[in-house]
């Protein structure tokens, strides 16, 4: 069974207005293990919207979503409080504006969590937050606070922190929007790195090229439908609609 | 030193040492109501801002008209009424240390209410993303409130947090009107014996030297919680 593809996130006619916006009408998606997903689209489109259900930072009015075995949401009703807890144990996020704790070391940031939520010992995980932290490139800088670092070093604080609690599926909203073009190099390599060991991702982005390089699967996303899915250089260079073909124009 | 002597410069009739004896025993009652007050007003406040940014509607506008109240009418008046409102309102016979506990119970629901309003803007001042990355991370309400949003949000309140602390040094004052001999009942009755205005400028100075510690160990904090800004 070496090929069954091992599906770790699934969401079926998932549904999301916020009054008479209808932002996600009836998006059906699913991730297998290993796969980097992109989602692109025009401003507005349903793409963080997508990513902030699948996060459950906000609730969907209809549809399902599931972690593998483990089911969060059927037909609208999520599930207990202790299913919403366990789900979240497999999902990391990273935001466009980081969202680190200022209060907090790089070192603490990183380590918190795994030792107050998931309880592990406090010795080992500062150990691998360590490893972590070295692979991000901020070797040095882990008794620092957030804000003397730069901004692409506190994106990878923030991968960093996410990878530390092991997750499942590392979803990205937008995680160079608020860099500059050189501080957005060193936050995509690290990411395609992660590519490249075949970490389990989900990217909403704006950087077609690097979505075209490092996703196997691409969505298209306007006015809350998907438009276009498949895999990456499919949809990038050779488009079967037209909506996607007017939208990756603007990038060439 | 001669105490008699230092009475006689100032113009006291007493010794000094009895005068100032007199204005300590009133600056212990200053100091007790001052510490009693912080001690319940600081912890009560938190769940008084907790109750007015609350979902629950009508907690919240309950609390809003308890702030509203608290600080729109003068706390002598406050104290006054907690003082004989069991005499008037339910019959009841004062015990003569009733005075006290009236005087704790009045500071301590009215600062509760100016420090309710500062925590809730120092609540409400947090960003919206902290609040995410905790709830994604899996922590509880409970302990993203009290890992990740109290300790910023004490660093944004200390200003204001300290405004009123040296307040509050002042109008321990007020519990005069509770017949309590705090320092300023100390100094008033002084300054009759004695009539002389010396009295209240040496109790002044106390005052002024309790506000220069106070804003001295503030100052202190603050610099420790500026190893980060955000």
């Amino acid at each position: 069974m070496a090929d069954e593809k091992e599906v770790l996130l699934t969401l079926e006619h998932a549904k999301k207005s916020f009054g008479e916006n209808h932002v996600l009408r009836d998006i059906s998606l699913s991730v297998e293990k290993g796969q980097v997903v992109a989602i692109i689209g025009p401003s507005g489109g349903g793409k963080s919207t997508i990513l902030r259900c699948a996060t459950m930072l906000e609730t969907l009015d209809d549809g399902r979503l599931a972690y593998g075995d483990l089911v969060v949401c059927e037909n609208g009703t999520y599930g207990s409080k202790e299913v919403q807890q366990q789900a979240k144990m497999r999902f990391g996020l990273v935001f466009q504006d980081f969202n680190l704790f200022p209060h907090y070391t790089v070192l603490k940031n990183v380590t918190d969590a795994p030792v107050t939520v998931q309880k592990r010992n406090k010795e080992e995980v500062e150990a691998e937050a360590m490893v972590l932290l070295k692979k991000m490139g901020l070797e040095g800088k882990e008794n620092h606070v957030p804000c003397e670092l730069s901004g692409g070093q506190k994106q990878r604080v923030a991968i960093a922190r996410a990878l530390a609690m092991k997750p499942d599926v590392l979803f990205f909203d937008e995680p160079t929007s608020a860099l500059d073009p050189e501080l957005t190099q060193e936050v995509l390599k690290v990411i395609r790195e992660l590519a490249e060991e075949h970490m389990t991702m989900v990217i909403v982005t704006h950087e077609m090229l690097f979505a075209r390089d490092v996703a196997d699967y691409i969505v298209f996303m306007e006015h809350g439908v998907i438009v276009e899915q498949g895999p990456a250089t499919q949809v990038i260079d050779n488009p079967q609609q037209e909506r996607t073909k007017a939208f990756l124009r603007k990038y060439e | 030193m001669d105490m008699a002597a230092i009475s006689s410069f100032l113009g006291l009739k007493m010794n000094f040492d009895v005068f100032m004896g007199l204005l300590f025993d009133g600056f212990g009652f200053t100091v007790g109501i001052f510490l009693i007050t912080l001690l319940g007003s600081l912890p009560l406040g938190v769940i008084v801002a907790l109750a007015r940014m609350s979902k629950i509607k009508p907690l919240s506008f309950v609390t809003g008209i308890y702030i509203s109240f608290m600080r729109g009418t003068p706390l002598m008046l406050q104290l006054m009424f907690i003082m004989f409102a069991p005499y008037y309102v339910f019959g009841m016979t004062l015990d003569a240390n009733w005075k006290y506990m009236a005087c704790a119970i009045g500071f301590i629901l009215n600062y509760a209410a100016y420090f309710a309003e500062i925590y809730r803007s120092g609540i409400q001042s947090i960003p919206k993303g902290q609040y995410e990355a905790a709830t994604v991370l899996g922590y509880t309400s409970r302990q993203t409130f009290m890992k990740i949003i109290l300790p910023q949000v004490i660093k944004r309140i200390l200003p204001a947090m300290g405004n009123e602390i040296i307040m509050l040094v002042k109008d321990t004052s007020l519990a005069y009107v509770l017949t309590i001999a705090e320092m300023f009942s100390a100094a008033k009755a002084l300054a009759a014996k004695e009539v002389s205005m010396i009295p209240y400028l040496i109790a002044a100075a106390i005052y002024w030297v309790a506000c220069l510690i106070i804003e001295f160990i503030l100052n202190k904090v603050e610099k420790k919680l500026s190893y980060y800004h955000d």
